[in-house]
């Protein structure tokens, strides 16, 4: 208990050394430029603790529940003997590691469903669109676009296809993408793809890109193992861009 | 009444974290068909997972939401472009420079370099380019706040400055090293953390509200997308240069 409780402690104090810079910027602008006292002082204080506390929970609870479950499950699905291939045999076929696309599809969008900052935007973007944009349609497009992209991306690092013929391609879609959907939504759509990439996504997809090539004969970890963040940061922006373009359609008609 | 409300955001954390449960337990019961390891540790880490999200999501509408709008206000009233850009700047520097996921991916970049004979193998050939990049990385965030917070002033589309970050993606790729495009691609999506976004939201959402003609839905988002897109363009530039 007490062991844990030192443990937890030193988790918080890791979290404020890491958000140090942002709040000396904060204070430093609001007594230096701004002047003005921050309005209700006391009940930000206590409100930025609590997502202190919160971090630190959340993070403890991946690292007791979900970490270790995702690697272990990785490595269970790319274990030879799981494949029913032989380690040995060089030439590898892709649809061997079905289940792996099947897992990356899950993992992607269940880690972006408990991704925290997708949330907050989520509640945000209901509230200032008051409610025309639903939080949990929004949360769900955002999850298809992650469990997708990761899929695509597992599907790479299988086969040894460069990166950008799927990434370049998929800027060639939001771009005309973009001239379809109605206006309102561009911008949130877009900001969709960076705030599905943080806490929970990136230490589960950067293990999982890991295992992969490290699994997969002929594959270097150190230099294939990367990209997947990458696909989980485009395709929810096609995803969500899509669901405007859905949602829009239907109301029309 | 707080009470009760603590009880109904513990309740939604609950139901917004089931879809994470229902996909490990079928995996774990229908592919694996193994024993889960340690269920003890793993229903408290859920639980620790809950209450987490619980008083993240009460803080958040508590401190960062307000504070980012209120800052938004003031330098709204105070009617100073400079001050304002060199805070963006500033916040989006300071949000990136000690990400850890950055760190970690510094770090194998230099890994590779040095494997790849891009630098010396040595810790301090290996230190100094792994402490350039997460400078590189810092720096291009900070500016993509400042072009984000001078588009929301100047009304200019979301997708302009958007679009010709993707064309410098798409024209530099095939002249950067080829070890460090997967990096540099990556280092995009992890410079922005669960701080730093509610934070940049509510700022380019309030600052879209003060400013007369500006609509908080159109002009208020976008910001986070150029966050996501300079760096793989920096990182691309530091991986020629070096």
């Amino acid at each position: 208990m007490i062991e844990w409780l030192v443990n937890f402690v030193l988790q918080l104090l890791e979290i404020c050394k890491d958000i140090l810079p942002i709040v000396t910027v904060i204070i430093g602008f609001q007594l230096l430029v701004i002047r003005k006292p921050l309005p209700r002082l006391k009940k930000t204080l206590i409100g930025f603790l609590y997502v202190l506390l919160g971090i630190a929970f959340f993070l403890e609870g991946l690292d007791m529940a979900l970490f270790p479950l995702g690697s272990i499950m990785a490595s269970q699905l790319t274990t030879p003997e799981f494949l029913g291939i032989n380690p040995l045999d060089q030439t590898i076929f892709w649809q061997t590691y079905f289940w792996i696309y099947i897992f990356a599809a899950s993992i992607g969008f269940a880690t972006a469903l408990a991704e925290p900052s997708l949330l907050a935007v989520a509640l945000k973007a209901e509230q200032i669109s008051g409610g025309t944009i639903n939080a949990w349609g929004l949360r769900i497009a955002v999850a298809i676009g992650v469990g997708f992209g990761l899929a695509l991306g597992s599907f790479r690092i299988v086969t040894g296809i460069e990166l950008y013929y799927f990434i370049i391609p998929g800027y060639v879609i939001v771009l005309i993408q973009t001239f379809f959907t109605p206006k309102m939504i561009i911008g949130l759509a877009y900001d969709s793809g960076g705030i599905t990439t943080s806490m929970v996504t990136v230490p589960m997809v950067t293990a999982l890109g890991l295992g992969l090539a490290e699994a997969v004969p002929g594959r270097n970890p150190l230099l294939d193992g990367f990209g997947l963040i990458a696909f989980a940061s485009l395709f929810p922006i096609i995803a969500v861009l899509g669901y405007a373009q859905i949602a829009h359609w239907l109301n029309k008609t | 009444m707080l009470k009760n409300r603590f009880v109904q955001q513990l309740f939604s954390s609950f139901i917004d974290l089931t879809p994470i449960l229902v996909v490990v337990l079928i995996f774990q019961v229908l592919v694996i068909r193994q024993p889960l390891p340690d269920a003890a540790n793993l229903i408290t880490g859920a639980l620790f997972v809950v209450v987490g999200l619980t008083l993240f999501i009460q803080g958040l509408e508590q401190s960062l939401f307000p504070l980012g709008e209120s800052m938004a206000y003031a330098f709204a009233n105070k009617g100073s472009l400079f001050w304002l850009l060199a805070f963006a700047f500033c916040l989006g520097f300071g949000a990136a420079v000690a990400e850890p996921a950055l760190l970690a991916i510094a770090e194998k970049a230099a890994n590779i370099a040095s494997l790849g004979n891009m630098i010396e193998q040595t810790d301090i050939a290996k230190d100094n380019y792994a402490f350039g990049l997460r400078m590189a990385v810092a720096l291009s965030v900070g500016f993509s706040i400042l072009i984000g917070i001078l588009r929301i002033i100047r009304g200019w589309p979301v997708y302009y400055p958007v679009f010709c970050a993707y064309a410098c993606v798409a024209l530099m790729t095939p002249f950067a090293p080829a070890e460090i495009i997967g990096i540099a691609y990556d280092a995009g999506g992890i410079a922005t953390s669960t701080i730093t976004v509610p934070l940049v939201t509510a700022l380019g959402v309030g600052l879209a509200t003060a400013i007369k003609g500006r609509n908080p839905m159109t002009d208020g988002f976008g910001l986070i997308v150029l966050a996501s897109i300079t760096p793989m363009i920096f990182v691309m530039a530091y991986g020629m240069i070096i």
